[in-house]
């Protein structure tokens, strides 16, 4: 019982952060019905700020955690996003109008671009990240196993809670969000009621890539090493997560990152640690032959 | 209704897909104040005119000139669809309904009106600061919605996804959502299409009342003869992408080539002109 509860919390945490970068690709597909293969390198781009920032601090001596937090969220989430609308501007809005499969081959291109650039500039190397928050509590002690939490866990579930709840009031309530999901439903016809879609489809990556950095700092914190290839693994994960919630669907995206978090940490735990990929690749699979729209997706209606 | 000062001047408009005209050398005034409407068979081109006049097609002859109240006056033809919406504030419906299905009614006006309320936002800044300019011009947006459902009807239907509504319900909204973009030009592609004989009549009154409380000019594409007779002051005539007749509802009724085009060929359905050709 006891370890059942600890798996859930790591998975709970892993899943938070295949939750937020999980957001990034749904909202992609919502608006211009691509999927950006370079999102899981955006977030590794934000993993390895956090840690420049980290680095540039303690250079520069300062001491104040909290202080040192904030910068590293601000800084990686503001050039993250930066790129985010960058990777965009170059790589796809030039293609759009063209074949289906041409922004695809773009990101594919870009994924592997961005990688290389992080590997050059950044060396091969792992990175390692001292812990900067540190202790935890233990909640209950069963079966000669104590079940803890630390405090970094529960920092990342409520930044991951106010994060989804800021970004789903944002969606559903502000004049922006309205301009956001118009331009989903009918990019044309949002046109033609005054709506700059071009520059909305510039927000929608802008806040998917601020929204990976997150995720990318939180990684860094939690586990402690970066590379320039974690980008890959998580980007494939968090997209499982997007069709398994539904893609196109923002509360899917959500749920699915929680839900494949939960199925990694628990075949880790009670089954081969080896397979905990194959699994999560394997509902995937599942999930596209049986349920192509997802848990919360809606059929996708064909436009005439 | 003659004497009024032109609000849109289509000059020499041509417009062609591979080898077909679909528009050729088109040269046609609305009146500021006027209800003007396009007729004519079915490929004459119409649905092309509107879309050469709201972005999406650059026509590679003609020019398209706006006589804006405030702004003076604009070239249309050089502008994209949403500059042409927000800037020139020419509005426009579709033949075949586009709302946004799954926003609710109230946010399908809405949205319309996002360009006053992204700038009193801030975009959407202020929002998330709660700023109170941005409160009161949400409140705003959301009372003149209000006076729009009030006119249409669907007060009670506010909170409705809009694609789950009755289809005489999507077209009074489509003109409704038109209206919250606060457009000096409405044009109006087939409003009158699919609707009975009451809900018809209904539309009318709707649409002189644009006319005379909202003082919007209006550009309608229509086939329903009693529609186009009934309330239009100016009648232009396209048969294969060329003006043939124009003039008054009477004048035009009697033209003999305006006849011939309705009359005189074999197969002539009444139905919808297929993808604007």
């Amino acid at each position: 019982m006891a370890y059942f509860v600890q798996q859930t919390i790591n998975g709970l945490t892993l899943g938070a952060i295949y939750g937020l970068i999980a957001i990034g690709y749904t909202m992609v597909y919502g608006i211009v019905g691509m999927i950006n293969f370079a999102h899981g390198e955006i977030y590794m781009i934000g993993a390895f700020l956090s840690v420049i920032t980290y680095l540039a601090l303690d250079a520069l001596g300062v001491a104040s955690v909290p202080l040192a937090l904030l910068a590293m969220l601000l800084v990686s989430m503001v050039v993250t996003a930066a790129y985010g609308w960058a990777l965009e501007r170059l790589a796809y809005r030039p293609l759009r109008g063209s074949f289906r499969l041409a922004p695809l081959i773009s990101a594919i291109g870009m994924s592997i671009a961005l990688q290389n650039f992080v590997q050059i500039t950044q060396g091969a190397r792992v990175k390692p990240l001292q812990p900067i928050i540190t202790g935890g509590f233990t909640v209950m002690e069963a079966d000669g196993f104590s079940v803890s939490i630390s405090y970094l866990q529960i920092a990342i579930w409520v930044m991951t809670v106010v994060l989804m709840a800021g970004f789903t009031w944002l969606i559903t309530r502000t004049p922006l969000g309205r301009r956001q999901r118009a331009c989903e439903q009918d990019p044309v016809m949002a046109s033609l009621v005054g709506v700059d879609v071009d520059r909305t489809i510039s927000l929608t990556f802008v806040i998917g890539a601020a929204l990976a950095a997150v995720a990318g700092l939180m990684v860094t914190l939690q586990y402690g090493v970066i590379d320039f290839y974690i980008g890959f693994l998580a980007g494939i994960k968090a997209f499982t997560a997007a069709v398994l919630g539904g893609i196109g669907s923002l509360p899917g995206a959500m749920l699915g990152g929680f839900l494949i978090g939960l199925i990694e940490s628990f075949w880790s735990a009670y089954f081969t640690l080896e397979y905990k990929d194959v699994a999560t690749f394997g509902i995937l699979v599942l999930v596209l032959i049986f349920r192509p729209t997802g848990l919360l997706g809606h059929p996708e209606v064909e436009k005439v | 209704m003659t004497g009024a000062s032109p609000l849109l001047e289509v000059e020499h408009l041509s417009m062609g897909f591979g080898g077909v005209r679909a528009v050729d050398g088109l040269s046609f005034v609305a009146r500021r104040g006027g209800i003007t409407a396009l007729i004519g068979p079915n490929g004459a081109g119409k649905t092309t005119v509107f879309n050469c006049l709201t972005g999406f097609y650059r026509p590679p002859v003609g020019r398209l000139t706006l006589h804006h109240p405030d702004k003076g006056p604009l070239l249309l033809e050089r502008m994209d669809g949403h500059r042409v919406a927000g800037e020139a504030q020419v509005a426009r419906t579709f033949q075949n309904i586009r709302l946004f299905a799954r926003l609710s009614v109230l946010e399908n006006l809405l949205v319309a009106q996002h360009r006053r309320l992204m700038r009193a936002s801030l975009w959407s800044l202020a929002g998330l600061l709660g700023v109170r300019r941005y409160g009161r011009a949400e409140r705003e947006a959301v009372e003149f919605s209000k006076y729009w459902l009030d006119k249409i009807g669907l007060s009670h239907r506010a909170d409705r996804e809009a694609g789950t509504l009755p289809y005489g319900d999507q077209r009074r909204l489509e003109i409704a959502r038109a209206m919250c973009l606060r457009p000096v030009l409405l044009c109006l592609d087939e409003p009158a299409a699919g609707l009975n004989a009451s809900e018809s009549a209904e539309l009318n009154r709707l649409l002189l009342d644009i006319r005379a409380e909202e003082r919007v000019s209006l550009l309608l594409i229509e086939h329903d003869m009693s529609v186009v007779m009934g309330i239009s002051d100016h009648v232009v005539v396209l048969d294969h992408g060329r003006k043939i007749a124009e003039g008054t509802p009477a004048e035009v009724r009697s033209n003999p080539a305006v006849i011939h085009a309705y009359l005189g060929e074999e197969e002539d359905g009444e139905e919808g002109e297929a993808g604007g050709a």
